[in-house]
């Protein structure tokens, strides 16, 4: 492949969409009232658009006749690029919205950078995007300021997903080959620069919650090169199953 | 007030709605209208929220990335009616957790449809095409019905089925003129779904308990028999026109009524389900009780978080 970088780059940005996009449109029906669930679904709705925006890039640049669900469905599960965080299963709401918080400060920061990518149809589909990204991540920072200075129980819960989706956090700034060589042509953006920020801003968020910042040091990583949680293989069995069951059919 | 007063207030109320004016929720209604339509609007609120779940089942499994933005949304659009149908009720003086609470207990039902389950692709495309279908010959009359809220609710909701019925018809397209196997999964989904969606129209008319007042009351324009009639003539042109059967081996077009003849309906299996005892009764009334009870500490706390504002803003102000 000749643009072989900007691929993988590509794909490293939307495996996160498509998976917590997968994640979010699990809940559709489940969720703890009306008003969320129609959020929750619309978030999931809105990833799945970017989804498509990016993979279609993708196919056009890969050239080899891959449509963009081949690319989002015909992977195998070392070949997904997406952040740790957004596989992580929907274990409670606390769970839910804390992830989709952790990534979204992530998501809007590095979309804003992205709409300076000296790639015009990147820089385009990031300024689409961002407009949904400013609302996820309102929605998810006033859940979190709600059940964080909520009830005692909800406070509790709150802070043990915080605590335990931290551990993920740090891997949002790791940078693969291929980030790099983007960021050396202009194209992609430069993660590593984000991360002070992230911090200070999730750690504003976390205070006005009245929660603990977690203090741990160590962290988890392999998603963007492939080594996932275990969650990662059930999710794709269900993302898979129709493109697996039936090869080579339209929809 | 004296019997003498209600009765004249009943001739008003009445004369006003053979007149084709809305009643809006300050206005003077006799109790049994304002109780029916709670009972009908809620049911129909329940019916959109029960009704995400089987199609909701499917989300995660879509086969294409376009298939499965166009079933969020559409999941996202029952969610959304169900939000406003409930808050049309409300006017009639019900809360949302009342009437909750009724669907929890088993006290208000819900259309009986959607305890049946959806275990291919291929119902997702006979869900929009044949429920969305039956759903809105019940529902277009109702654009026109008396009481002002639930009518302009349905002007929305009617736009958005029209919509899903077309989304739905245009799966069954594809799959049917897809590979056998597509054709297959299409014709078995037709057959599964076929008979339900005939008695989603409801009883025949000998055995409706509700139709003389509807009738009056504009909740009803059509008797169930009528609607059926238009629901088959309606549907098999379009199941001949993909090349689906209809798998009733009675159906006939007459000549002399211009109509489709069509087989024996099994109300014996209608009334099974209505009863509760469907194939998924019991599992749909568990998520969503379920999905109420795991929510519970979240609402719980989204009241407490706005209280502690409401109290701080207070203090702020003194």
């Amino acid at each position: 492949m000749k643009k072989e970088n900007l691929y993988n780059y590509i794909l490293g940005i939307a495996d996160n969409s498509l998976i917590l996009g997968q994640r979010m449109g699990e809940l559709c029906g489940h969720g703890p009232s009306l008003e969320t669930d129609i959020a929750c679904t619309n978030i999931s709705l809105d990833l799945f658009g970017q989804v498509r925006s990016y993979f279609q890039y993708a196919s056009k640049i890969a050239g080899d006749g891959r449509t963009e669900d081949d690319i989002a469905m015909l992977r195998k599960e070392r070949e997904y690029k997406n952040v740790l965080l957004v596989e992580q299963p929907n274990t409670d709401f606390a769970y839910t919205l804390g992830r989709q918080f952790l990534f979204d400060v992530y998501h809007l920061a590095f979309l804003k950078e992205l709409q300076k990518s000296t790639d015009l149809t990147l820089s385009a589909i990031a300024n689409k995007c961002v407009k949904e990204v400013s609302y996820h991540e309102r929605f998810s920072s006033d859940w979190i300021k709600r059940l964080g200075d909520g009830t005692e129980e909800s406070k509790q819960k709150m802070q043990e997903a915080i605590n335990d989706l931290w551990t993920y956090t740090d891997e949002l700034f790791h940078q693969t080959d291929a980030d790099k060589a983007m960021v050396a042509e202009g194209i992609g953006v430069d993660v590593t620069k984000l991360k002070e920020n992230y911090y200070s801003d999730v750690s504003q968020v976390l205070e006005k919650a009245t929660l603990q910042v977690p203090v741990s040091k160590y962290f988890q990583k392999g998603g963007k090169q492939g080594i996932h949680t275990e969650h990662l293989g059930y999710l794709l069995s269900d993302l898979q199953y129709m493109q697996r069951t039936y090869p080579n059919m339209e929809w | 007030m004296s019997e003498e007063q209600i009765r004249s207030l009943e001739r008003q109320f009445d004369e006003r709605i053979s007149r084709d004016e809305k009643i809006e929720p300050k206005d003077w209604m006799p109790e049994k209208y304002r109780k029916t339509h709670i009972r009908q609007m809620s049911q129909h609120a329940h019916s959109e929220i029960v009704g995400m779940l089987p199609e909701g089942n499917w989300i995660t499994r879509a086969p294409s990335l376009r298939r499965k933005v166009a079933l969020l949304a559409k999941v996202q659009d029952e969610a959304g009616h169900g939000l406003y149908l409930y808050s049309a009720t409300e006017t009639l003086g019900i809360s949302r957790d009342e009437m909750y609470e009724q669907l929890h207990t088993g006290k208000a039902k819900y259309s009986s449809i959607f305890n049946y389950p959806t275990i291919t692709w291929a119902d997702m495309g006979a869900i929009g095409w044949l429920v969305d279908g039956a759903a809105i010959i019940n529902q277009v009359p109702l654009c026109n019905t008396s009481y002002g809220p639930y009518a302009r609710a349905m002007i929305r909701v009617c736009k958005e089925e029209s919509f899903h019925q077309r989304q739905g018809f245009e799966i069954m397209m594809k799959l049917a003129n897809g590979t056998p196997e597509q054709k297959d999964m299409a014709q078995d989904a037709l057959n599964r779904w076929w008979w339900p969606s005939l008695m989603m129209l409801g009883p025949t008319d000998d055995v409706s308990v509700h139709t003389e007042q509807s009738m009056k009351w504009k909740l009803k324009r059509k008797s169930n028999d009528d609607l059926r009639q238009q629901f088959i003539d309606q549907t098999v042109p379009q199941a001949e026109l993909i090349g689906l059967t209809i798998p009733d081996p009675d159906l006939k077009w007459n000549e002399e009524r211009g109509s489709y003849d069509f087989g024996e309906i099994d109300w014996d299996e209608f009334w099974q389900v209505v009863k509760g005892h469907g194939p998924m009764n019991k599992e749909r009334m568990k998520a969503r009780v379920g999905a109420w009870e795991r929510g519970e500490w979240v609402r719980d706390a989204a009241m407490a978080h706005a209280e502690k504002k409401r109290y701080r803003s207070e203090k702020k102000a003194v």
